[in-house]
């Protein structure tokens, strides 16, 4: 019974009418916070699979992203008043993924259309949602374009044209580095392969970002059991400074 | 080697933690402060979040501040009586002042407000106390004696108490307002507030000398505790792993700052206190005057 039902959802997953199919692995399907937890490199790797060979004339492309959790991000300009400069106007901006990266095979507007880019969210301005600013700011554009160059100076916003490697428009790779400062939560991994500057085909995968065991149990008990855990602080700090004094003495006796 | 902070959520050399725990514990010893005010700016620096930062700091200053109480009440140089009043007031103000540091997080002028508390109060500190030891230098070379005026205004007011250790039959009015002041300092600047107090109990309370210095720290103990747990519990921004990194280098460092603080004349101590907290304030008067090199900033919220 099961069996069979596991079948039919292969069936009906496996897209009967599509000539090509992207295959995909990663290296790493979970990545763990550690302590000493200072970045990592995320190799993406794959094939695409074919029924009949492709059309020689046409281009075929491919285009990785790597998107991490949605947030919403007030953006603040500072402006001089009275001699000093401080925070005056602010853009929320609705949705902006916490990290983002966009490897393609060749540069992006050869293969990619404007309107596909727009339709499937993929280049990075396209990717950061902004719906409206308040009526007192005429620039909000300016805004946005802040979020995406404070990000990219971060290593948090990656524009890696022409960096996925395709032999034969059949296999493909690329790599990715994830920087220290990282966000908890689920990355969704995209491959879109194109051709004629059309999206074909794409496939998706998610990977784990998780702090754990140190990093984990601070953080978890930080949140949960606050009052305990200022409580531990605390007791730390008077046992290290009263251990230190009495270490000093012993030392000088 | 990099170290990933649990709460602060960046990851830094654990190295350069330790020597800023280090080198701020070195100052501490020397002069006789908490540091708080040193610490706070450098991790700004190093691109710690303030509100981590003003947080952890708090929970520093209790580390610092311990062993030096424990000589204190050894030396019996402590007014318990003084110091309890100037709590009480210390825990009003520091309840007012994570009220205010939390208002201002929402508004996005936290960064600002922080920036101007150390400015104002740094500057005006700093400039007293090298007045005031040049001064000083200046009598001890003529020869004459250093002389204090005993009787101003705060000696009108009502609600008297004895405070035998002191010596001082005073308003219980004055430390507790003291004590408010700082207790709002050292939640907002994430300071133990020592360079306020010290003055402030000299100058306008008239304590003897040999108490100031254990009654301020006895009351900062208490304070920063309170504030520590305030923050963990409303804002959760205490990094554990932080402050303990911070920690031991600083109670290291105090050890060794000790030792060269007995080195040197009492003025001269002062003096350069004096020029470092001038330092420190004209470099955050400089960044909140000049134009910054990115005029936006991101606060972002998890969806």
């Amino acid at each position: 019974m099961i069996l069979r039902a596991l079948l039919l959802l292969v069936a009906w997953a496996l897209p009967a009418t599509a000539e090509e199919e992207v295959l995909a692995g990663l290296s790493q399907s979970r990545i763990s916070i550690t302590a000493d937890f200072d970045g990592t490199e995320l190799l993406i790797f794959g094939t695409v699979k074919r029924d009949a060979p492709g059309d020689p004339e046409a281009m075929t492309g491919i285009v990785v992203t790597v998107s991490g959790p949605a947030q919403k991000v007030t953006v603040r300009r500072k402006e001089r008043f009275a001699g000093i400069w401080i925070n005056r106007a602010a853009v929320e901006v609705d949705r902006a993924p916490s990290f983002y990266a966009i490897a393609t095979s060749a540069p992006i507007r050869d293969i990619l259309s404007w309107t596909e880019d727009l339709r499937h969210a993929v280049s990075i301005p396209r990717a950061i949602r902004s719906v409206g600013a308040p009526s007192e700011v005429q620039d909000s554009e300016a805004f946005t374009e802040a979020l995406v160059r404070i990000r990219t100076g971060n290593d948090l916003y990656q524009d890696r044209d022409s960096t996925v490697e395709l032999v034969q428009d059949t296999l493909f790779s690329t790599s990715v580095v994830l920087p220290a400062n990282l966000v908890e939560g689920n990355y969704t991994v995209r491959i879109l392969l194109t051709r004629d500057r059309q999206v074909v085909t794409s496939f998706d995968t998610v990977i784990f970002v998780q702090k754990v065991g140190l990093e984990r149990f601070l953080y978890t008990l930080a949140h949960e059991q606050p009052l305990f855990y200022g409580l531990l602080s605390l007791l730390l700090a008077v046992a290290a400074g009263w251990g230190a004094s009495e270490a000093f003495r012993y030392i000088r006796s | 080697m990099q170290i990933y902070l649990p709460i602060a959520e960046v990851s830094v050399n654990a190295f350069l933690l330790l020597g800023i725990g280090g080198l701020v514990g070195v100052l501490s010893g020397m002069f006789g402060v908490g540091g708080g005010f040193l610490i706070t700016p450098l991790l700004f620096f190093i691109g710690i979040p303030p509100a981590v930062a003003v947080a952890t700091s708090a929970n520093q200053i209790v580390a610092s501040s311990f062993s030096a109480l424990l000589a204190h009440l050894k030396r019996r140089t402590v007014d318990i009586r003084m110091g309890t009043v100037l709590l009480v007031g210390g825990l009003i103000g520091s309840l007012i002042g994570v009220q205010l540091f939390n208002l201002l997080r929402k508004l996005g002028q936290v960064d600002l407000l922080v920036s101007l508390c150390y400015v104002v109060f740094l500057g005006v500190i700093g400039a007293l106390m090298f007045i005031e030891s040049v001064n000083a230098i200046r009598k001890s070379r003529r020869g004459g004696p250093v002389t204090r005026k005993r009787h101003n205004w705060i000696h009108a007011l009502p609600l008297k108490i004895k405070f035998r250790k002191s010596g001082l039959y005073i308003s219980v009015i004055p430390p507790l307002v003291v004590g408010i002041f700082v207790g709002v300092l050292a939640a907002v600047m994430g300071v133990g507030g020592g360079f306020i107090m010290v003055p402030a109990m000299i100058y306008l309370l008239g304590m003897p000398t040999k108490v100031v210095i254990g009654t301020s720290l006895f009351q900062i103990i208490f304070v920063t505790a309170a504030t520590t747990l305030m923050h963990a519990t409303t804002n959760y921004t205490v990094d554990i792993m932080l402050g303990l990194l911070l920690i031991v280098g600083g109670v290291i460092g105090a050890q060794i700052g000790t030792r060269i603080g007995l080195m040197m004349k009492a003025e001269q101590l002062r003096i350069l206190l004096a020029s470092l907290v001038l330092l420190v304030c004209g470099k955050l008067a400089y960044d909140l005057l000049a134009r910054p090199a990115e005029l936006y900033s991101l606060t972002p919220v998890i969806l």
